[in-house]
């Protein structure tokens, strides 16, 4: 089982890395945690998986692409 | 009430004549939206003006508001242009919204974006929202009259303790350019009934790296504004 963990923007940046390859998860939030070592999932970040926007619950499948972005506000 | 059968007959509101707001209004009054009503309680300072591109340096101190006036009417003497130097609650916000077909959020903070998407959704207003900061942007728009559409809430929460400014964080100038240059797009879209809308989708650019993606967003069923 292979999914693909994706970082944007500030948080490629604060990972070192945008793309990250995990071998199982049940869940977004399990994908983050298995990607980063166990580090606390922000509570403010966007979550998708194959570019549909999801929540931290979310099942997640082999094969999945899963894609965390900072939120963005300024303007 | 979006739909009209000219520019000249649409009513625009504006929030926020910074970044973003600089492009769509310069695009929306250069097109000839008819009317467009001018929010923002700030003044041009000289750290604005390397991405605010409506305001110049005769305008430092003026307040943005007029000084996109007076720039958007050189440009298009055959529209209106009303402003308001304030501040937006909900209650000052849904007072505006009376006759506006389309609200553009261009602000720059979580408080004021609630208080639009909250305003939109009761009064059943378009909303075309646009955000950027350093590399990154994104635009969506919200159609509260159309049962399926999402909501801003729906996207967001309200329990945002991150509050990160374009002049506290950066940003790379021409990004704003792009991503106010797409609500234009999507206001003229929706104005004119043309066109496939960007509802329901959160659309993202990354130009550190020249990437795009298009995420589909879902209303929820859960959400306090919109359900």
């Amino acid at each position: 089982m292979t999914i693909t963990v994706k970082f944007f923007a500030s948080l490629r940046e604060q990972i070192g890395q945008s793309e990250i390859e995990i071998d199982s998860a049940e869940t977004v939030a399990q994908a983050w945690a298995k990607a980063c070592n166990n580090a606390p999932l922000p509570s403010h970040i966007l979550m998708a998986i194959n570019q549909e926007y999801v929540d931290k619950n979310a099942a997640v499948k082999n094969g999945d692409e899963i894609a965390f972005f900072p939120p963005v506000t300024g303007g | 009430m979006d739909k009209v059968s000219s520019l000249n007959q649409a009513k625009v509101l504006i929030v926020g004549l910074g970044g973003l707001g600089s492009p769509v209004a310069m695009y929306l009054a250069a097109a000839g939206v008819g009317h467009l009503v001018l929010v923002d309680f700030d003044r041009v300072d000289l750290s604005n003006l390397q991405r605010q591109i409506v305001h110049d340096t005769a305008q430092i101190g003026q307040y943005k508001t007029l000084s996109a006036q007076n720039k958007l009417q050189a440009l298009n003497p055959n529209i209106q242009i009303s402003i308001l130097n304030q501040a937006l609650d909900e209650v000052v916000l849904e007072q505006q919204l009376d006759k506006i077909n389309v609200v553009v959020d261009a602000s720059d903070n979580f408080a004021t974006r609630f208080a639009i998407n909250a305003a939109c959704v009761r009064t059943k207003t378009p909303l075309v929202s646009g955000a950027a900061l350093r590399w990154g942007g994104q635009v969506a728009v919200f159609l509260p009259a159309q049962k399926n559409s999402p909501c801003y809430h729906c996207l967001y929460d309200n329990n945002e303790e991150q509050q990160e400014t374009c002049s506290q964080q950066g940003i790379i100038a021409p990004l704003v350019g792009i991503i106010g240059s797409i609500q234009a797009v999507e206001v003229i879209k929706i104005l004119l009934g043309v066109g496939k809308s960007l509802v329901g989708k959160l659309l993202i650019f990354d130009a550190y790296t020249g990437n795009w993606r298009k995420l589909q967003l879902h209303k929820d069923p859960a959400c306090p504004v919109c359900s």
